[in-house]
């Protein structure tokens, strides 16, 4: 630090003394003025320092020893710089395998070269430079008051100067600016929008649609699907392609042993029971899209009935209107009314009765 | 032997003694767990002498738990009407005979030969019918369509084997298992049974066909290659980023280490 100027003046100012307040803008005033430095003055007329580092490591031999691993190190690291850019250069990535082995060789390449250095530099500082330990004070955080002043000064004088306070015509636009700048984000949330509507409460299950397996996308006949312990993931007739149709619609078949299902009363959605005359022949149908957050909820144990989701555990009781045995599911997975139509496929009676999936903010 | 007795005391050779014995013991039960499985190639010809040597079989090993008319008992079900597949799969998987009553039986290396597994099968075939173990060509997958196989493994298999066939929990204590040793008949056989806790797909929901698109979408996920070099089971995003974070975590504390430790060199002098 110079005597004379302050850090930022211009070159030719320091060589002579300030000549009354003329001075860039925005810069510090002369520092015997006002500094911004904290404690610098005592250092400047003292003698020249002292050396405080020995010269030489305390272990000479083993430095020297050193010296020739960090530098075969950074002859590795170099080595394996150029490696990177030969591989980089040659290998081709037509295919799965010759990018595995690309991948393979410019990682490598690249960590060798990094690590290199890095382990290097650490064996530098280990075992080559001198060990000494200095102990360094730590200023108090708040500035001096005469820093402090001399800050609010030069803010003042600065704000005048710059005609900020003197001009409300350009403060007032500038302001104006600004504004509509600030409210542009929040009128981006409209594409949040539009609102859902009913899209939530319906999916595309609709009267007479028929129940196709979902891939092979083949109509089933109850007597085809007729071991107790099967189960099928179904899609609807005419969506089985339309993914964002069978986010909701998906949906499960499962064949029981007689008698194993509890039955509730006629076209009720109950929890713990199975509408009765939505089944045919011990089929049932659920919606396969778990109730807690939406995930494909078909783990289906045939030993114990459950139907597991495999994200959160949650578990349903499938004989008992798959109501919820365990988990974070807040209800049970609704049914879908099933018969068979005229050529004896399983169809759809309707559409769900209450809506699918986890729950929503206007569901209630 | 000097080098070692000369660096033994230098800090460097506790981590590789641990990491020899790490390596140690990895090989030691490598090499235990592997051992070869041949599968059953053949189906069986049935005939009364088979039959006959099926149910001495039987009495022998499975009469304990599932009865002398395989009527099944308190601790194992009926066997009447499973089918010589059922059978089949659970023998020449090793889960049956069963080593003990647990919530799954593991896969083992099979207590029953080829031709004992058959006629066992033969004897409960023989009581009341049932899913008969597939032929060579039923299961082989030439011409299969790997796609389909694929679009059906995940509708409805993938849920609990995961989408690479690695396996994955059930409920209290039950387990789908991995499909990485599984043989095309072993497949099919568990399709069309049903095994334990698994849903039964039997020929008229998925059909044979089908059923070799999936086989073959199950062998042909094995050879796919493992991009980075670890396979970590093929159980998806979630371990590589546990143990990429693991490992790399565990590698910058060891580098802290050794960039913060004391010079021994100073305090001699």
């Amino acid at each position: 630090m110079s005597d004379t100027g302050a850090p930022g003046g211009p070159p030719d100012e320091p060589t002579e003394p300030p000549a009354g307040p003329h001075r860039v803008i925005g810069t510090p005033p002369p520092a015997q003025a006002r500094t911004l430095l904290g404690d610098a003055p005592e250092a400047q007329d003292a003698a020249p320092a002292r050396r405080e580092l020995p010269a030489d490591p305390s272990d000479k031999p083993r430095a020297k020893r050193a010296e020739r691993l960090v530098a075969a190190l950074f002859i590795l690291s170099m080595l394996a710089s150029i490696g990177f850019i030969a591989a980089y250069v040659g290998l081709e990535v037509g295919s799965v395998d010759a990018t595995l082995r690309s991948n393979l060789a410019l990682g490598l390449s690249m960590s060798v070269a990094f690590l290199a250095i890095a382990i290097g530099a650490v064996i530098w500082v280990r075992h080559i430079m001198p060990t000494v330990e200095l102990t360094e004070q730590r200023h108090p955080m708040r500035s001096d008051p005469e820093v402090r002043e001399a800050f609010k000064e030069t803010f003042e004088e600065g704000a005048e100067t710059s005609q900020f306070t003197k001009r409300p015509l350009l403060r007032r636009t500038l302001i104006a600016a600004t504004l509509p700048l600030a409210a542009a984000p929040i009128v981006l949330l409209r594409d949040m929008g539009p609102l859902p509507g009913t899209s939530l409460r319906h999916t595309v299950w609709r009267k007479g649609m028929r129940l196709l397996t979902y891939g092979a996308n083949t109509p089933i006949k109850p007597g085809d699907f007729s071991s107790p312990g099967g189960m099928i993931t179904v899609v609807p007739e005419g969506f089985q392609d339309n993914q964002d149709a069978l986010a909701a619609a998906t949906a499960i078949i499962i064949k029981f042993q007689p008698g194993l299902m509890r039955f509730g009363k006629p076209n009720q959605v109950r929890g713990g029971y199975v509408t009765p005359n939505w089944t045919v022949d011990n089929i049932v149908c659920y919606s396969k899209i778990c109730t807690h957050v939406g995930c494909p909820a078909a783990l289906y144990e045939q030993t114990t009935h459950h139907i597991l989701c495999p994200c959160h555990q949650s578990t349903f009781d499938a004989p008992n209107g798959a109501q919820v045995l365990f988990g974070p599911a807040p209800r049970p997975l609704p049914q879908l009314p099933i018969t068979v139509d005229a050529e004896g496929f399983l169809v759809a009676q309707s559409d769900f009765h209450e809506p699918v999936g986890p729950s929503f903010f206007e569901r209630g | 032997m000097s080098w070692i007795t000369a660096k033994r005391r230098r800090p460097v050779a506790g981590y590789a003694v641990v990491l020899l014995g790490l390596i140690l013991v990895g090989a030691i039960y490598a090499t235990i767990t592997a051992s070869g499985e041949s599968s059953a190639a053949t189906p069986p010809t049935t005939s009364a002498a088979q039959i006959a040597k099926g149910q001495q079989i039987f009495d022998l090993t499975c009469a304990t738990c599932h009865g002398m008319q395989a009527q099944g008992t308190a601790v194992a079900p009926s066997l009447i009407g499973v089918g010589s597949a059922a059978v089949d799969f659970q023998v020449s998987t090793g889960r049956m005979p069963a080593k003990s009553l647990d919530a799954e039986n593991d896969r083992r290396p099979r207590q029953l030969n080829v031709a004992q597994t058959h006629a066992v099968a033969a004897y409960i075939e023989s009581l009341a019918g049932g899913p008969a173990i597939p032929t060579p060509a039923e299961v082989g997958t030439s011409g299969a369509n790997i796609a389909l196989g694929q679009q059906l493994f995940t509708a409805d298999c993938a849920q609990c084997h995961n989408f690479d066939g690695a396996g994955g929990a059930l409920t209290y204590g039950k387990y789908a298992p991995a499909l990485t040793e599984s043989t095309p008949t072993q497949i099919y056989e568990a399709m069309l049974t049903g095994p334990e806790a698994m849903p039964v797909f039997n020929n008229t929901t998925i059909t044979p066909n089908e059923k070799r698109d999936i086989i073959a979408y199950v062998t042909a996920s094995r050879a796919t290659p493992n991009p980075g070099g670890f396979s970590l089971g093929r159980v998806g995003p979630v371990t590589e980023g546990l143990v990429a974070f693991l490992g790399l975590l565990f590698f910058m504390v060891l580098t802290a280490l050794w960039i913060t430790a004391k010079h021994r060199k100073t305090a001699d002098e």
